[in-house]
């Protein structure tokens, strides 16, 4: 890394998932941070400020993941979120963060459905904190 | 209180009317399903009229009269535009024609009652055909239950094997690209990982066999004399690697020997099943209380926690098959979601029971009870 270290959060209540993104964004060079609830997410939020947040949006209550992505978005505007999620496959619900409708409502820059594989979410991760830098 | 429909079908108004009023206020009790049956009853006065309304809304108990002005009563039957086996007939026989009666019979009648008749006749014969319906209900919700709680299993058992299969997998992935850098150290935690997911699949797949031999009847049992207090000192030592990582005390209460005649396997299960609970959902520095007593035809072993406890409403479900109380605090839990369901069916094996009490963030009290049995 030749700036300044990226910090990426990450929330998921799936610890071994939590755990598999975490082990392989360390060696691109990115500063991880980890909770496995809303609640856990929200406190570090307090102390710390991510470049970029991966949210899954089913949590504790079902809509624990789209209340956090809220208030990331309130509190650093412009931190990118980026929703992953098997709500699709879980619930037949469909929708996504493609166009700025749909933007108005889910409080998330992109939105991956599980499961989701590395590479996938590394290009999506590197293109947002290019964008976010230029 | 269940409501049966009565539909009537006599040309004589006198008749209607009488019948009518005997089963107005008519109440049979069925202590045997906690019920009470009584009835609204529909007139008809001719096999055309009965089979309009039958078509329409077909009814649970059909009294019909054989004679009647334009078709007959044996015409009705042969009319039904399908067989409505969830309605069952009685034939109204005017001369207690035998003849009458057997093709009423063949012709899907349930029962027949020969006028002239008295209100006493009428409510013996409405009542046989009551008890014959609220039983086949029961009966049916039953089966309904016992498929839907199938259904539940497999889909239930599904979903948490394929949880461990996708850690694993995703862990692999890793491990073949070498994609979480150089350091050895980090490996191994991905090893361990997959050893606790493993572990937490065997233990699933184990309690799976051992809960179909339990039901299937078919595991060799062998009964002896045993001290619970020996097979309790076993699965105090079995638990104790996982409470003390977490700081919990664990206690046996158990003045007196506590003799039963038991399968020595058996009892380890229900021992180990409720002490690993009693760990897995405690709070660090907890503790735990295994109380072993006995009366003349009673032994009762007692495992209360401080732990995060439950609401009534999910106690209810507990020990059925399958059922794992889903909250943020039970979600890294692993557990195969049978422990309980198989401890209430071995209960079940000494005529005894389980039963909890417990309140959210206090902590639960489990008592088993098993009877001795008379050779004890």
């Amino acid at each position: 890394m030749t700036q300044q270290q990226k910090t990426i959060l990450i929330v998921d209540d799936d610890i071994d998932l939590l755990e598999q993104i975490k082990l392989q964004l360390l060696p691109l060079g990115y500063n991880v941070l980890t909770a496995e609830s809303q609640a856990q997410a929200e406190q570090l939020l307090d102390n710390h400020h991510p470049d970029l947040a991966l949210v899954d949006l089913m949590m504790e209550h079902t809509d624990g993941g789209f209340a956090l992505c809220h208030h990331i978005k309130k509190k650093f505007p412009n931190t990118p979120v980026i929703i992953v999620t098997a709500v699709a496959s879980e619930t037949g619900l469909d929708f996504d963060a493609a166009t700025d409708e749909e933007r108005s409502w889910v409080k998330a820059d992109a939105l991956l459905a599980k499961p989701v594989r590395f590479e996938q979410l590394k290009k999506h991760v590197e293109q947002f904190l290019a964008e976010n830098h230029a | 209180m269940n409501y049966l429909n009565i539909l009537v079908v006599d040309d004589e108004l006198g008749m209607r009317l009488g019948i009518a009023r005997s089963l107005r206020d008519y109440k049979i009790p069925l202590p045997e399903v906690e019920t009470e049956v009584a009835f609204n009853v529909d007139l008809a006065e001719t096999g055309e009229h009965a089979l309009e309304k039958i078509n329409a809304n077909p009814p649970d108990i059909l009294l019909l009269d054989h004679k009647l002005p334009g078709i007959s009563g044996l015409d009705v039957l042969d009319h039904l535009h399908e067989p409505k086996d969830r309605m069952l007939t009685i034939m109204i026989t005017a001369y207690a024609s035998l003849e009458t009666a057997v093709a009423a019979i063949k012709n899907g009648a349930y029962d027949f009652l020969a006028k002239p008749f008295t209100p006493g006749e009428l409510k013996a014969v409405i009542k046989k055909a009551a008890q014959g319906i609220i039983l086949a209900q029961q009966a049916r919700k039953l089966a309904q239950e016992k498929r839907q709680v199938r259904f539940q299993f497999i889909s239930v058992l599904a979903h948490e094997l394929k949880a461990p299969l996708a850690a694993l997998e995703g862990y692999l992935d890793i491990v073949q690209k070498r994609s979480a850098g150089d350091d050895p150290a980090v490996y191994n935690h991905i090893l361990d990982r997959c050893s606790i997911r493993l572990t937490g699949m065997r233990k699933m797949i184990m309690d799976l066999l051992d809960l179909t031999h339990i039901e299937s009847g078919q595991k060799q049992r062998e009964l002896s004399q045993i001290d619970l207090r020996d097979v309790a000192q076993t699965a105090l030592e079995t638990v104790a690697p996982a409470a003390q990582q977490r700081h919990i005390t664990v206690n046996l209460h158990a003045d007196q020997p506590v003799n039963l005649l038991a399968d020595r396997g058996e009892i380890e299960i229900i021992l180990n099943n409720l002490l690993s609970n009693a760990v897995k959902y405690n709070r660090d520095n907890g503790s735990v209380d295994l109380s072993l007593t006995n009366d003349q035809q009673h032994v009762r072993i007692t495992v209360a926690d401080t732990g995060i406890g439950m609401t009534d409403e999910q106690a209810a479900r507990l020990f059925n098959d399958f059922v794992r109380i889903k909250t943020p605090q039970t979600r890294n839990i692993l557990g195969s979601g049978l422990g309980l369901a198989i401890v209430k069916k071995i209960a079940y094996l000494y005529q005894g029971d389980v039963a909890v009490t417990s309140s959210p963030d206090k902590g639960s009290t489990f008592t088993v009870t098993l009877a001795k049995s008379e050779k004890s």
